[in-house]
């Protein structure tokens, strides 16, 4: 690839740019920047569309009943039980069962403080049902990605 | 407190902080010669291994590798720790830093803040050099960054303690004495020969040549084992391990180009030129996949065998591949002995 070559299609960067090595006109290597090239680009929409979809997925399961509020934020910080029990330092089954809106009702208040400081944010907001929808909403508005 | 040191911008995450932490040292260092020397380049397809429910698949070297191979040949003594406790993770880092010690760390990328968005994935062999401390606040020279960044206390313990596969657990590095006098040359070719070694070795499809043939063989057959969607989904996550942030563009290839262009001015070796082009021609190629990939992915080839011709594309690259890592493992112990005998008569 030479200096001319290279892709500069900001998308996902947003002014952001990454070293890529080229070559010049004598043959010889040096670091150039781009903002990102397409290929990529399509790659990682599509991986983010993913990550969405799942959360999209998992919300409808809260709002039946089905899921506890913790699978939407498991699902928000891309993680699934593997990751999540690590991080709260429990055995998988355990996680796995505070997934249930009736075992997730009755945890105690340092568990909840377990939880909510691997998500980075406050008890009281990891208990209010509603706040699914806004930071659903939130997220998308960040919109990680350009149109 | 703040350690002057000299951010530069790389390609790659832990070569660069490699040639950088040297550089700081008294011995600068490229980072295209810090993948080498550290023998960076390698293929890995562990599809048993998942991560983010998708299979592993990597272009690099176990993570600390390059820096662990680098000091090693370069005969640099690295100080490398890794911790049970945040706290005393955090304590060491400071103290470190307070002897005038610019630090490596190995974190995990999801947690960092000044990362694109983007990029936010639970990958957890990124590298990074803490050369300061504000308040509560770290400097950060991350050499895939432009700029040297920011991160607080808070992030930065949350990124060193990420889980999953290949946490960090607070591993942290630097170097102690100053670097002298080191025979680049001759650690240039030991690390080529790794690469090389590593990249031919029978793996039962693992990783290196055999691996990329694997790989290729699979995603022939990915569409009718796991379905369009998640066919398509595995290929987007083989380009982004190719060429999303921290490869310099063809998963590796490039640099290494780079690596060889210069070696072969060190030793005055031509044809190390030759390997070098054709290594790049070969990266190229690898671009090619990728970009074919992507419309495969956008779903603008819509024909049965686009999947099938795209692991072609892949065959071609590791049977040219496999050529080159013949060349190389065959010459380099003659490359060692020239240069050996030119020191000689030098003295």
């Amino acid at each position: 690839m030479k200096m001319q070559d290279i892709p500069q299609d900001d998308k996902i960067l947003n002014g952001r740019r990454i070293a890529c090595y080229v070559l010049e006109e004598d043959g010889k290597y040096i670091v150039g920047k781009s903002t990102g090239w397409d290929p990529v680009n399509v790659a990682n929409i599509q991986a983010w569309e993913y990550i969405y979809e799942r959360i999209d997925q998992v919300s409808m399961d809260i709002n039946l009943g089905k899921k506890s509020v913790l699978a939407f934020y498991m699902e928000k910080n891309q993680m699934d039980v593997a990751l999540l029990s690590k991080y709260v330092k429990l055995p998988k089954w355990r996680v796995r069962r505070h997934l249930k809106p009736s075992v997730f009702k009755k945890l105690k208040p340092d568990l909840l403080e377990r939880y909510a400081s691997i998500f980075m944010t406050s008890v009281d907001e990891l208990l209010q049902t509603s706040k699914v929808y806004t930071s659903l909403e939130m997220l998308k508005k960040e919109k990680k990605i350009k149109e | 407190m703040k350690i002057s040191f000299n951010h530069n911008y790389a390609a790659h995450c832990e070569s660069g902080v490699t040639a950088n932490l040297f550089s700081h040292n008294g011995r600068s260092l490229s980072e295209s010669m810090a993948f080498g020397i550290g023998g960076g380049l390698f293929f890995g397809y562990f599809p048993f291994i998942r991560v983010n429910y998708l299979p592993l698949i990597t272009y690099r070297k176990y993570p600390g590798g390059i820096i662990k191979k680098c000091a090693s040949r370069l005969g640099i003594r690295l100080e490398r720790k890794k911790f049970h406790s945040p706290q005393k993770a955090m304590d060491e880092l400071d103290r470190a830093l307070l002897n005038g010690h610019p630090v490596g760390l190995q974190t995990g990328v999801y947690w960092l803040p000044y990362f694109p968005p983007a990029m936010r994935f639970h990958f957890n062999a990124h590298n990074l050099v803490v050369y300061g401390k504000e308040g509560d606040t770290y400097l950060i020279s991350d050499p895939v960054i432009e700029y040297p960044v920011k991160c607080d206390y808070r992030d930065l313990v949350k990124a060193r303690f990420a889980q999953g596969a290949l946490a960090p657990r607070g591993h942290m590095y630097y170097i102690q004495e100053q670097v002298t006098e080191a025979d680049i040359p001759l650690a240039a070719v030991l690390g080529m020969r790794e690469i090389a070694r590593t990249m031919l070795l029978p793996s039962a499809g693992l990783f290196g040549v055999g691996g990329i043939r694997k790989l290729a063989h699979q995603i022939s057959r990915w569409p009718e084992r796991l379905g369009n969607k998640k066919a398509i989904q595995y290929l987007g996550h083989v380009i982004r391990m190719q060429e999303e942030i921290g490869t310099g563009g063809g998963g590796f290839r490039y640099i290494f180009s780079a690596f060889l262009q210069e070696t072969a001015g060190l030793l005055g070796v031509k044809k190390l030129n030759n390997l070098s082009n054709e290594i790049t021609l070969i990266g190229d190629r690898w671009r090619e996949f990728a970009l074919f990939a992507s419309r495969i992915c956008k779903g603008r080839d819509n024909n049965k065998n686009v999947f099938s011709n795209a692991s072609l594309i892949l065959i071609e690259c590791a049977d040219r591949e496999e050529r080159i890592f013949r060349e190389i493992k065959k010459d380099a112990s003659s490359w060692i002995k020239n240069h050996n005998e030119r020191a000689v008569i030098h003295q």
